[in-house]
């Protein structure tokens, strides 16, 4: 066998990393503990035993279909293995999202997260979920409820079920509630999701109160959220209603890029956010049948909106600008 | 004096299954089955009447045998056999109608023990995720199967208003699936290559055939008016079944998915009704809760064991066993970590 004669001495000082790089020279980081290897070779070249073999059961099982679901079609495996780092990304690197009150979540039990909704794609929706999972201490699995759209459609719909959402009915979210789940619903809807740009930031009428009336009949917790930076990921200039009709969507959404860019304007753009968990509002001192009571379920709605909408301008004033 | 059982659409699967097993009752006195072929299947006691349920004269036999009990089976999910949708329909719905009138008559009749499915609730993206038995579908059933059900439970339910003294108890299955049943689901599985719709997985339960012909038999022998729905515990997604199966998977883009469905039914390989595809697009679950709690049933086999049961019997193979893929996974696993120490080793020499 060749011997490798180094090339330049440079590389042999003993402060480098000693890893072999894949075109087979000598590694130019700076070894960055005792081991002699720089961090990326340190996780490269010697993943704990067990990694590797964890992935390859992982593979398998998915093969064989090995594998548990919910009632839901939540399939918990799928969501923290392949689907979490991806949403990582986004709310690690390109939103850089600032939690706040992330304390006031509760760790266990059940719970109702009432969000702000806005950037004509529901991204803000996938980063609470993934972001409570990631930052919260429990790893809590936020099940969402999702309009019907986003079941109707392929891809969308079948991941929207196996990530452990499910529909925007009383029916499913108080049987989320009754077995322990968090929840997270933006009453807004559509409303608050796809609404002109000029609109940023004002909270849209709070549907029925329906989430209310289920969080009352449950008697868990409210924690509202307010998300700031998700309103300039897709600003919407106009609304192609003609457009949205043909192919049965709620809006069709005209931003700075999209649709003249095609799919690449479907990229968010890199806004920075700050997301903010209220105090949780109990609603266990209320009576048992206090969930038939319009008023009572009107008043609380408006309390839940109110805490949203000023939370929202107390971000808003702080922020330094929209992207940094 | 013992139970008198009338069995209808004697020559399906259950219907034996459920008769032989009642034979085997001591305190059923007198087993009798009507329909239009004969039994499938060796009956000792049973007796075989053939006779068309549309026909009028089924009001006779009931009177004659002096039945108690009416175990309502021929309700048929696919027209193969039988010449075509029309004749199903007929079957299915002036068929009920007719024996229902008849029981209504026959001043014997105690109980009445009815085959309705969970396609009942539809399969629509607006449907919630799992129904209750008080829950409506979504969607308007429009096609097949489905539509007969529907009427045939309206039929059932006016029929209890009508006759309170009698036990009318609707159960409400999921997928059959089992050793021996055949269903139209079951043959879709067995397909070389199975054809699903792209971007779409559908959530599927499945109760087995011996569940099936268990909770058959304690409605027939215990007192469970109402409706039930009957399934295995729970969830198998389409994609997931297929694997544990291992049966390979074509998908197949969602505008091509009703053209080659028609083609699959032309062909008489499976017979695919509309709202079946619907089902394996959005799938379908419905909530047993009653069934365990109120009937006091639980099923032996969750859907999954149900599944695999099937496999087993049908003589499934993976193309590769898993025994092999745990041979492989352990051989890779061995090999990358001697190659990952070799390197190390190597760039520590240097």
């Amino acid at each position: 066998m060749a011997e490798v004669i180094p090339i330049t001495r440079e590389e042999d000082r003993p402060d480098r990393c000693r890893a072999v790089t894949a075109t087979g020279r000598r590694c130019r980081n700076r070894a960055s503990g005792p081991d002699g290897l720089c961090g990326v070779h340190r996780r490269r070249e010697s993943p704990p035993p067990d990694a590797v073999e964890e992935v390859l059961a992982f593979l398998r099982r998915r093969l064989t279909g090995e594998y548990d679901i919910d009632a839901f079609g939540f399939d918990r495996e799928l969501t923290e293995t392949v689907l979490a780092p991806i949403a990582r990304f986004f709310h690690e690197r390109w939103w850089r999202i600032d939690w706040i009150g992330m304390e006031n979540v509760p760790a266990e039990g059940p719970a109702l997260l009432a969000s702000n909704h806005a950037g004509t794609l529901p991204w803000d929706a996938i980063m609470l979920k993934f972001g409570v999972l990631d930052g919260h201490p429990a790893h809590r699995h936020v099940r969402l409820l999702a309009a019907d759209l986003a079941f109707r459609l392929p891809f969308i719909g079948e991941l929207a079920r196996k990530s452990g959402n499910t529909l925007a009915t009383a029916e499913d979210a108080f049987r989320l509630l009754e077995a322990g789940e968090l929840l997270g619903v933006f009453p807004e809807g559509f409303k608050g999701v796809g609404k002109p740009f000029s609109q940023r930031y004002k909270l849209q009428r709070f549907g029925r109160g329906g989430f209310i009336e289920v969080a009352l009949r449950a008697r868990c917790p409210i924690v509202p959220v307010s998300i700031v930076g998700s309103e300039e990921i897709m600003p919407m200039l106009a609304n192609a209603k003609t457009v949205a009709r043909v192919f049965g969507f709620p809006y069709f959404p005209i931003t700075p890029t999209f649709p003249w860019l095609g799919p690449l304007g479907l990229i968010p753009f890199p806004t920075k956010w700050t997301v903010e968990f209220g105090e949780p509002i109990a609603t266990a001192d209320h009576a048992e049948d206090a969930w038939q009571d319009p008023l009572t379920v009107f008043e609380l709605t408006d309390r839940v909106r109110d805490e949203i909408q000023q939370t929202l301008y107390r971000n808003l004033l702080h922020r330094r600008s929209v992207f940094l | 004096m013992g139970q008198r059982v009338l069995i209808t659409g004697i020559s399906g699967h259950l219907a034996g299954r459920l008769a032989r097993t009642l034979e085997q009752d001591p305190e059923v006195e007198y087993v009798v089955g009507v329909g239009l072929d004969e039994p499938s299947m060796d009956l000792e006691r049973t007796e075989f009447v053939r006779a068309d349920i549309r026909n009028p004269l089924t009001v006779k036999v009931l009177q004659t045998t002096e039945v108690d009990t009416v175990v309502h089976l021929h309700i048929l999910a696919t027209p193969a056999g039988v010449g075509g949708r029309t004749q199903m329909k007929e079957i299915n719905v002036i068929g009920t109608m007719q024996l229902l009138g008849a029981c209504q008559r026959a001043e014997r009749v105690r109980k009445v023990v009815m085959k309705s499915t969970t396609a009942v609730y539809g399969a629509d993206p607006r449907d919630p995720a799992l129904f209750t038995e008080e829950m409506a579908s979504r969607s308007e059933p429009r096609h097949g199967y489905t539509k007969d059900a529907v009427e045939v439970e309206r039929y059932a339910r006016s029929f209890a208003r009508r006759r309170p003294d009698v036990a009318v108890t609707l159960l409400r299955f999921a997928n059959f699936i089992g050793p021996e049943i055949e269903t139209p689901l079951t043959r879709y599985f067995t397909l070389p290559v199975v054809p699903t719709a792209m971007g779409y997985d559908p959530r599927l339960q499945f109760v087995h055939e011996d569940d099936a012909v268990e909770i058959l038999r304690r409605a027939v022998r215990g007192d469970h008016p109402g409706i039930y729905n009957v399934a295995g515990d729970g969830v198998v997604l389409l994609s997931q079944a297929l694997r544990l199966m291992g049966r390979p998977r074509v998908p197949v883009v969602l505008p091509l998915v009703a053209p080659m469905a028609s083609a699959v039914r032309r062909l008489r390989v499976v017979d695919f009704a509309t709202d079946q595809l619907r089902y394996l697009l959005y799938g379908r679950v419905a909530d047993a809760t009653r069934m365990k709690t109120r009937f006091g049933f639980e099923a032996r086999f969750t859907s999954k064991a149900a599944l695999l049961d099937f496999a087993r019997e049908r003589r499934m193979r993976r193309l590769i066993s898993e025994r092999q893929l745990e041979d492989w996974e352990r051989d890779l696993a061995a090999f990358l970590r001697r190659k990952n120490q070799e390197r190390f080793e190597q760039a520590g020499r240097r």
